[in-house]
């Protein structure tokens, strides 16, 4: 993929720069990285020429982030009646100008579908509606309002105590109490502190962060502000990672418009606050979005986790008080001030407030971003917003938590997905990857490719990790050529105990998650390739046996 | 003036200063806790894992060498099941890399292999990966083995923290994982490397080896060995 270039290329945007007028209609381009990927950007520029050609001087066309349905992309709306072209190219335009010129003020609104009508927006609520890069289509949909009550009307500690009653928990993965963290750093001694947004997105499958910061990269600010006031930090960094191009360029410009605008750097909106920004780019190691390992990165060291205490929000970055939180924990902040932590508290379930986003992923038909209220069942958010499973077949599993996480059977479709539920089934919320598998999956398979990932992603630093993710990998990829016996099994289960304890981090600590969800809920597959040597889904390329088992007449 | 902390390991009462960890604490008493990467004198990085223990009240094992000393606090530092634990922390090292105790230079004066006596390793499991991986022995004194050697990094933090010449370093990543001198140039034609041969002195295997010692010939006596490691580490107050 080429480095996005678009903030260069002018887009014509006829309500701003051609007339006065009201704008009767308009259309939205999808421009985040998964429709850019089939031309939006040419869609976009070629609609506003058609628009313009057909003497349409009352029409807008402009970008927008995610809508969410990216299996449906390039995406193209017209807010005005609701409708949405799906899987649009260059050639196929003439229908939407031809719908842009039919738009009255009397035109009916189109229902929005079931995979809109039963999300619940809070952070991604501007997807699809603003520009992301223009701060002044973010402020007109109530952005920096929130920053600008929290400065003006409270105290750090009355933003802290919003924070904790509104119940948010970490959305990086392991769900702890935002609130508490944030009261951790700022009460920790020390003049100097930091904020870092962690934005390492590394599970594969997940897009969530990804998504935020393409398609509301200012949220994400302003919600760092916010934080920093609450915890007395004069210094933000995001750490991004590198293949995250669109995202970094969104967040580049959105930070030289904040800091123009004031809204970054010293006096924020004319008081005596300060607060700035930086970028810090990751260098593809997965281990990195473990915080330590994290901090050592930004410090410009080798990105390796240390021992845990001493806490960053205790010791972090430069020996620092430092608060870390994830991108969608920090885009929920400037929703949680505006509209007051009895709200949030209000959407959600038991000890799981407030919504989270899930990017679906695998055999589902809508592959794309959806937000759902914590506790919604797995079921509503596969079949009624994923659409169910491509070609009708069978659902199988949902793997949830990444490499770390663990698979979830049909059995637990009506489960509510919250962080407790979850552990109860062995696995956890992680980020909020959902990839789904379907009866042409492989279980063993499945988790031999989770502990390649591992081993790959291995910092190298402790002896269980390095050490011990390739030798559950050597096991299980014997069990997937026919080359086990029931001794290779035991010794994986071993293994993956002994590499769950003693490994230094999460990433090894982990790793043998997906091996322990696989065998408990999908043993009779590892034991239909040890015992009758054929993988039941099909996939495992089961080897030959020796010659010598053919027994000569 | 520092706190006094009482607690106990393995059910014995001890006493330590705040701020020191129980692999201290315990050294300072007597109780033996296995290591690999730790060695007094240097700052510990709690990366081998087999100076783990259990702590009452917490689900989770912690590595001793990092883990500081609290009131009250009860340590088992020597129960069947962590025996287990570091006995297959102990076999994946084996298994890591080319550990062939007959041809090597460290035979009988090897804390790799002290250890698995220690806790009776007979035999080995778990599938072995023994990639080859090169020697350096470009060096007019001395080589690395890159086979024998099991990344405790003591040789890095001897070279950083005690010559303060920091010729050692660390490249790539998991497996991949290697000690290296400089930018990953010779050890030979190391602009920074003293020939102190501290590194050497401090490693607990064969990696590190002095040139034309024969098999078995120990050029490393029992740690602690190196008095100015204790010196260095009284002088920082540790």
């Amino acid at each position: 993929m080429s480095e996005p270039n678009n903030a260069a290329r002018p887009i014509r945007r006829p309500n701003q720069e051609i007339h006065d007028g009201p704008v009767r209609a308009s259309a939205y381009v999808c421009e985040a990285a998964s429709c850019m990927s089939l031309q939006a950007h040419e869609i976009t520029v070629r609609l506003a020429e058609a628009t313009a050609d057909a003497g349409m001087s009352d029409v807008a066309v402009k970008r927008v982030g995610c809508m969410g349905l990216c299996a449906a992309g390039p995406l193209v709306k017209i807010p005005q009646t609701g409708e949405l072209f799906s899987a649009v190219t260059l050639d196929n335009l003439e229908p939407i100008v031809q719908a842009l010129d039919k738009v009255t003020d009397a035109s009916a609104r189109l229902p929005l579908g079931p995979f809109f009508e039963h999300q619940v927006r809070v952070v991604t609520e501007n997807f699809g509606e603003i520009d992301p890069e223009s701060l002044d289509d973010y402020v007109a949909r109530g952005g920096y309002e929130a920053l600008g009550r929290v400065l003006a009307e409270m105290t750090s500690t009355q933003v802290r105590e919003e924070i904790t009653r509104s119940g948010l928990r970490g959305r990086g993965g392991a769900g702890y109490p935002t609130g508490l963290k944030w009261t951790t750093v700022a009460k920790a001694a020390g003049t100097q502190k930091y904020v870092i947004c962690n934005a390492d997105e590394g599970d594969p499958g997940a897009f969530m962060d990804r998504s935020v910061l393409e398609s509301d990269p200012f949220r994400v600010l302003e919600g760092m502000a916010i934080a920093a006031f609450a915890v007395h930090a004069t210094e933000g960094y995001i750490y991004c990672r590198a293949e995250y191009p669109l995202a970094v360029a969104r967040l580049r410009g959105a930070i030289r418009q904040a800091q123009k605008a004031g809204f970054l750097g010293q006096g924020i909106a004319n008081t005596s606050f300060a607060f700035d920004v930086q970028i810090r780019l990751g260098a593809g190691a997965f281990v990195c979005g473990e915080e330590t390992a994290l901090i050592a990165s930004v410090e410009g060291k080798r990105g390796t986790p240390r021992p845990r205490p001493p806490y960053p929000a205790v010791e972090g970055l430069n020996g620092c008080p430092t608060l870390i939180n994830n991108v969608e924990s920090l885009a929920n902040v400037p929703a949680i001030l505006r509209n007051g932590s009895e709200w949030y508290a209000g959407l959600g379930s038991g000890k799981s407030k407030g919504t989270k986003v899930f990017a679906l992923a695998g055999r589902i038909v809508n592959t794309g971003l959806v937000e759902v209220p914590m506790g919604m069942s797995l079921r509503e958010i596969v079949y009624d917003i994923g659409g169910g499973i491509v070609d009708g077949r069978l659902f199988k599993a949902v793997q949830t938590g990444g490499p770390s996480g663990g698979c979830i059977p049909a059995q637990f479709l009506d489960m509510p997905m919250t962080y407790e539920a979850l552990i109860e089934v062995g696995s956890f919320m992680g980020s909020g990857g959902l990839i789904v598998m379907d009866d042409t999956s492989c279980m063993v398979d499945v988790a031999k490719y989770f502990m390649d990932f591992c081993r790959d992603e291995s910092c190298g630093k402790c002896v269980p990790c390095r050490v011990g993710t390739t030798q559950m990998w050597m096991l299980l990829d014997k069990i997937t050529r026919g080359k086990a016996d029931l001794i290779d099994l035991a010794q994986l289960e071993r293994l993956a105990g002994v590499v769950q304890r003693m490994s230094l981090c999460g990433l090894g600590q982990g790793a043998p998650n997906p091996v322990f969800s696989t065998l408990r809920y999908f043993r009779d597959e590892y034991m239909a390739h040890i015992l009758e040597r054929r993988c039941p889904a099909g996939v495992c390329e089961i080897e030959a046996l020796a010659q010598h088992a053919e027994v000569p007449a | 003036m520092s706190t006094v902390h009482t607690l106990t390991i393995d059910g014995r009462d001890v006493a330590g200063n705040e701020g020191q960890t129980i692999m201290e604490v315990a050294e300072e008493n007597g109780i033996d806790i296995p290591g690999l990467c730790h060695l007094p004198g240097l700052h510990d990085r709690g990366a081998c894992r087999l100076c783990v223990v259990e702590i009452e009240g917490s689900p989770k094992l912690a590595a001793a060498c990092v883990t500081q000393i609290a009131e009250g606090m009860h340590v088992t530092a020597h129960s069947e099941k962590l025996e287990d634990h570091r006995r297959a922390a102990t076999e994946m090292i084996f298994l890591e890399r080319n550990h062939v105790c007959s041809v090597c230079v460290a035979n009988n004066h090897c804390e790799l292999q002290d250890l698995a006596d220690e806790l009776r390793v007979t035999h080995f499991d778990l599938p072995r990966i023994s990639p080859a991986v090169g020697i350096d022995a470009s060096h007019r004194l001395f080589a690395i083995d890159h086979n024998r050697c099991i990344l405790c990094l003591r040789c890095v933090r001897a070279c950083d923290e005690i010559e303060g010449a920091h010729t050692w370093d660390v490249m790539h990543r998991g497996l991949e994982t290697r000690v290296q001198t400089d930018m990953g140039i010779p050890w030979g034609e190391s602009p920074t490397c003293t020939s102190c041969g501290k590194c050497v002195q401090v490693c607990p295997t064969g990696a590190l080896f002095e040139k034309g010692r024969p098999v078995a010939s120990g050029s490393k006596t029992k740690r602690p060995f190196l008095p100015w490691l204790r010196v260095h580490q009284e002088e920082r107050g540790l």
